[in-house]
């Protein structure tokens, strides 16, 4: 492994342990087996299942924080939910924001990758840089992303005028609010990704790349094309994914900077969900609004574990 | 010829591109500390400039903890991400050892819970979860920020998966010196997970100092609001007014990370991309 590289997972879980376990002489030790795993199967199921079964029955109720009685409405909140524009836009934008950041920090996270890889020296000084805005708090980050896109004031406007184009109020300005959270998103995005590509790109052999050349790919494009695009499908595939799923949800830079708005432009399902759940307390109707998020990033979610179970990530 | 002349031409663009993207991976950084070091006169101004000609950066601190207790918060945010992590472990560890090296009923089914809980996005528990903390009168509390975290099934998997690789001599030999099952958990385990445990540590401290969602969800009182709850109502009370203390406030958030990062940037890195296999 070269100076500048990391292994991600590898170095920390060591893959492929299968070892038989101890077998349990007698009943003490199978009773403390129990007795060990017995907090973590409690709060398992008060925390994590009990709670997921919980937001399912919820969506088939008319359940209200604070209200004295509910019934169960069976598929109502699911009408309801359909028929509402709101719902309809919030969908539309969360899935403009995963098309468009997904591409965006995938494409610019293997670039990044390749071209540090590409050579020996400041490897980690360059990936130190990209990976810092994975690292601070992004809340944090958000309100200075505000200020940097401040209509009369902000960097993005004033280089802009100084490059004689035309400003925006980009933030203020629904047919801009939108596409300004997603390059929050990717300038976020990226170094995650990036990291991901690296620990893929050291663990494609280097014979590979010398019989390419004995075989006439003498080009870099070439290389590219014949052996690292094709080696680093399943990590790609996994990059895809996991962006894919942290994309679905977005919430922090939306409800921070903008609310849903400038009229419902930057609505998206995480942020109707908390606002009919936690403003509304409308908590079946958002319990519905919550089980449509679940089945996106389910099915997101199976395509990762597939490939996980043929054992074709390299992280 | 040609090829002398492309190497060093070829690391040259190689550094232009990184660079180039570097700055648009700073930009945000730079304008932070540029405008948390600049009065208000040339905060307002649409003159652009990076360094400012009076620098301000005290006062602008000052007032920034002047304005919001900005201490109380990152002893906050220290308090809950550190109860979260330390309880984590106490519950996982156990858990991962007996999944991982004792035989039981039931195993099998609490292991495929486990995988299957991993699938699961913090967001979907959110209204039950919320809902039980109401029942319980917890709302409101450092219990309401902490206790959801508790149970880290990826925790659990990540080092039932390293516990795998531990040699069952070790664990037999633990045995015949008469230490207990749970003693061998604490005792001859956890010291040599210590990788393992250090990586997941990081994972979930920095998962849970930027965590906005949860703690905007459960809290009202302002004395237990966390570092980024803290910034949106700094953004919220003084926003289009006071920007130098804003950002002054947003670097005092951001520091303690992003210090810990480049101190020790491998492990950071390594800790944080385990979302990677989670």
């Amino acid at each position: 492994m070269s100076d500048g590289s990391i292994t991600i997972g590898a170095a920390i879980v060591p893959a492929g342990a299968t070892r038989r376990a101890v077998p349990a002489h007698g009943s003490r030790r199978a009773y403390s087996a129990y007795a060990l795993v017995t907090p973590a199967a409690a709060l398992m199921l008060i925390m994590l299942l009990g709670p997921l079964a919980g937001v399912i029955a919820l969506s088939f109720t008319d359940y209200q924080l604070g209200a004295p009685h509910f019934s169960w409405i069976g598929l109502a909140n699911y009408r309801d939910l359909f028929a509402d524009k709101v719902f309809w836009t919030a969908l539309r934008n969360t899935l403009a924001y995963v098309v468009i950041v997904v591409p965006g920090a995938v494409i610019a996270g293997l670039a990044i990758a390749l071209l540090i890889q590409s050579g020996t020296s400041l490897r980690s000084l360059y990936r130190t840089i990209y990976f810092l805005p994975v690292m601070a708090t992004l809340i944090a980050m958000a309100v200075v992303w505000e200020f940097m896109l401040h209509p009369q004031f902000g960097l993005v406007n004033g280089m802009l005028r100084g490059a004689g184009l035309p400003a925006f109020a980009w933030l203020q300005d629904r047919s801009t609010a939108l596409y300004a959270l997603c390059a929050i998103g990717i300038w976020q995005a990226v170094g995650f990704n990036m990291v991901l590509f690296l620990a893929g790109l050291v663990s494609i052999p280097k014979q590979l790349y010398e019989a390419a050349e004995i075989d006439g790919a003498s080009s870099g494009w070439a290389r590219f094309r014949l052996v690292t695009w094709p080696m680093l499908g399943p990590v790609t595939t996994f990059v895809v994914v996991i962006s894919g799923i942290r994309s679905f949800q977005v919430f922090d830079t939306v409800h921070v900077l903008a609310k849903g708005g400038p009229s419902k432009s930057t609505e998206v399902l995480i942020h109707t969900m908390y606002t009919e759940g936690f403003e509304f307390f409308r908590s079946g109707y958002a319990a519905a609004i919550t089980v449509v998020f679940l089945v996106f990033v389910l099915a997101l979610t199976l395509i990762k574990s597939r490939l996980a179970d043929r054992g074709v990530h390299y992280t | 010829m040609s090829n002398a002349h492309s190497i060093p031409f070829r690391a040259i663009l190689r550094h232009v591109l990184l660079i180039a993207g570097a700055a648009l991976m700073l930009a945000p950084f730079i304008w932070m500390i540029s405008t948390a070091s600049k009065p208000q006169t040339e905060i307002f101004s649409s003159e652009l400039h990076l360094i400012p000609h009076q620098f301000a950066l005290a006062e602008n601190l000052r007032e920034a903890f002047a304005k919001a207790n900005l201490l109380r918060f990152l002893l906050n945010g220290v308090i809950v991400t550190v109860s979260i992590f330390v309880l984590q472990v106490m519950v996982a560890l156990p858990a991962a050892y007996a999944l991982a090296k004792l035989r039981f009923l039931g195993r099998e089914t609490l292991f495929a819970l486990v995988l299957f809980g991993i699938l699961i996005p913090p967001q979907a528990t959110a209204i039950p979860v919320f809902l039980l903390l109401h029942k319980a009168g917890l709302l409101d509390s450092y219990a309401a920020l902490v206790l959801p975290f508790t149970i880290s099934v990826f925790g659990i998997f990540l080092m039932r998966q390293f516990f795998k690789t531990v040699p069952d001599d070790l664990v037999d030999a633990a045995r015949m010196d008469g230490i207990s099952e749970f003693g061998i958990v604490w005792r001859v385990m956890l010291p040599a997970a210590i990788p393992a445990v250090t990586a997941f540590g990081i994972f979930s401290v920095v998962a849970h100092w930027n965590d906005y969602f949860w703690p905007l969800i459960v809290l009202n009182s302002e004395q237990l609001r966390t570092p980024p709850l803290a910034v949106a109502h700094f953004r919220n009370n003084e926003a289009g007014t006071s920007y130098g203390p804003l950002m002054a406030a947003a670097m005092v958030i951001i520091a303690p990370l992003v210090i810990a990062f480049l101190f020790a940037q491998r492990r950071f890195i390594e800790g944080i991309t385990l979302t990677g296999i989670k």
